[in-house]
């Protein structure tokens, strides 16, 4: 009997050697895999012209009716995306998001994806909406911000033509 | 400012009441053992070993609403479920904090039909609404972090 004592609390007392397994979450982040979807972010092209034309497919894809998008006209003195039209209002509710990526596979222009940002709590449910503003990546170096006054006839596609698709 | 000018280094430490209460509610904070549906899986995980709740003084889950601080309502409340999370928040005794945990709890995500409770900030005041579907461990970890600094902020005129 004495023997499996022993054999029993060698395993035990093994184990204080073990390195602990616990990540130190705030400090230490575990890296997300690359299919994780976390919070959206809405892209731009490389000269700062936003690649969402607010065509609202992305809302209609939504299963929870999550994202509210409202477009406006492009003009060549105030161009925000080189489609016909931008999203002058583009809100997402994260408490209503599911992070599925519908909206990710609806986007004709690419426009949104799911980062990987899951540090999403809110004391009040109104500022889990999150407007355009805190959607939208910064612009690039070397782009400029938009609004941008274009030349007239640069622009005369309503859809972008999609340089290479990736999917 | 007061005392502590007066004694010098003495090694006094002086601390007004409000944050030592505040400190001390944050540090030991004993969530109810009480899932409704899949973001209980990972409340769960967010117990166990990787993440190790404990760490932020929720030591152990207590399945008694009389012994708990945390109400961590992980998952969705269907209609007939309402009046019993509101019983179990009203036996737990004073202070009481509740998380929404996921998109269900907080406001129904996908399930906008006649049988779920659309939030349940309905049916007990939230303090913290974590988004996901469900939530990873860390989310929820960060949700209790957005807690805690709640629970510091507040004041002493607001304790109940």
């Amino acid at each position: 009997m004495l023997k499996e004592i022993v054999r029993g609390l060698s395993t035990t007392f093994r184990q204080i050697f073990e390195k602990p397994v616990t990540i130190q979450y705030p400090e230490v982040k575990r890296p997300v895999r690359p299919r994780f979807k976390g919070r959206h972010i809405l892209k731009r092209y490389d000269n700062g012209l936003e690649k969402c034309i607010g065509c609202s497919l992305c809302a209609a894809a939504c299963p929870a009716d999550a994202i509210f998008v409202e477009a406006a006209e492009n003009t060549d003195e105030l161009r925000y995306s080189p489609g016909e039209r931008y999203a002058s209002t583009y809100e997402i509710n994260l408490l209503r998001c599911i992070f599925c990526g519908y909206c990710e596979d609806a986007c004709p222009t690419e426009a949104i994806i799911l980062g990987d940002n899951y540090e999403l709590s809110f004391t009040d449910r109104r500022s889990a909406i999150y407007t355009k503003e805190m959607l939208i990546e910064p612009v690039k170096p070397g782009g400029k911000p938009t609004p941008q006054k274009v030349e007239p006839g640069k622009f005369t596609r309503s859809i972008p033509d999609m340089q290479d698709p990736q999917d | 400012m007061g005392v502590e000018q007066k004694l010098g280094n003495m090694g006094v430490v002086t601390i007004s009441l409000e944050n030592a209460v505040n400190w001390a509610r944050t540090n030991a904070m004993w969530p109810m053992l009480f899932g409704l549906a899949c973001c209980a899986i990972e409340m769960m995980s967010a117990q166990s070993a990787h993440y190790d709740m404990s760490r932020f003084g929720m030591e152990l889950m207590r399945a008694s609403p009389r012994q708990s601080d945390l109400m961590i309502v992980a998952g969705r409340v269907s209609r007939k479920m309402a009046p019993v999370l509101r019983r179990l928040y009203d036996q737990m005794p004073d202070p009481k904090w509740v998380i929404s945990m996921g998109d269900c709890a907080s406001c129904s995500g996908v399930f906008n039909n006649y049988a779920l409770v659309q939030g349940v900030d309905e049916v007990v005041p939230v303090d913290v609404y974590v988004a996901g579907c469900p939530p990873r461990p860390e989310a929820l970890l960060h949700g209790i972090l957005t807690l805690h600094e709640k629970v510091k902020n507040e004041k002493m005129v607001k304790w109940s």
